[in-house]
């Protein structure tokens, strides 16, 4: 019972705080916004018993992202952005049409192609971190170990793109 | 428990906001923005089939791709509008 009620609620919250994010004509309060929906989602994860991916999605987009999107914002200053809707009417209604148009099209292929599988079964195993650890660190070891380059590709290019000269 | 057809829905419906998002704003960062909304209904999607499948691999496939998302970089320049951009690296 509370588990339904709250996923009604915090995915109510989800969403209209994601649409906000999008329409909203000050930078600030659009990323204030997406905060409060990536709270909301990380309360989904822990809903689908995703204990440690909730966990490390609040590290990352609350710790991480929000707050190199709060640091740009504030060291530039933005100005607030006019209304799509009548600075260019026709890319407005692009943007709604196709997003319509893939919302109906993924709703298509859920359709026929969820719907169809085989019966959920219950998870086995709860996501905590030592059943994730476990995994990363066996079967998924070598993908893992990608990452960390990536991250060192990521540094680095900040590093190149920030220096005036190098 | 709430079927996981709701949470597909509702990863679904997200997408779709930030597909608005992704083409109305013109703020560079609210299009990054957009596209961190995109790669969280994928991560939501990824979650629940990991859910209904019954095993962890695609809470694995999640947590990778957010560490993809922490991994982007991003250069302020003098301008924000995404029209005026033609080079990484001015």
């Amino acid at each position: 019972m509370l588990e339904t009620v709250s996923f009604y609620l915090f995915a109510g919250v989800l969403l209209f705080a994601a649409l906000l994010a999008v329409t909203l004509r000050h930078p600030v309060y659009s990323v204030l916004c997406f905060l409060v929906s990536m709270f909301s989602l990380a309360v989904l994860f822990w809903l689908l018993k995703a204990y440690f991916v909730a966990v490390v999605h609040i590290t990352v987009y609350a710790g991480a992202i929000l707050i190199l999107f709060l640091f740009v914002i504030m060291l530039l200053g933005f100005d607030k952005e006019p209304p799509a809707l009548w600075t260019n009417p026709i890319r407005f209604g692009f943007a709604i049409g196709f997003s319509t148009l893939s919302l109906a099209g993924l709703l298509w292929i859920y359709k026929i192609a969820v719907c169809q599988a085989a019966r959920p079964e219950p998870l086995s195993q709860a996501g905590t971190i030592e059943s994730i650890g476990r995994l990363l660190f066996s079967s998924y070891l070598l993908p893992f170990e990608f990452l960390s380059v990536v991250l060192l590709v990521a540094i680095i290019g900040s590093v190149v793109l920030a220096k005036k000269e190098l | 428990m709430v079927p996981y057809s709701h949470f597909i829905i509702v990863a679904f419906i997200l997408f779709a906001i930030g597909l608005v998002g992704l083409f109305t704003r013109r703020n560079t960062l609210l299009v990054l923005l957009s596209i961190e909304l995109l790669f969280n209904s994928v991560n939501l999607l990824f979650v629940t089939f990991s859910g209904m499948v019954g095993n962890l691999d695609g809470q694995i496939a999640a947590l990778f791709s957010m560490a993809i998302a922490a991994a982007e970089l991003f250069r302020s320049k003098k301008t924000v509008d995404v029209s005026h951009f033609n080079s990484l690296k001015e």
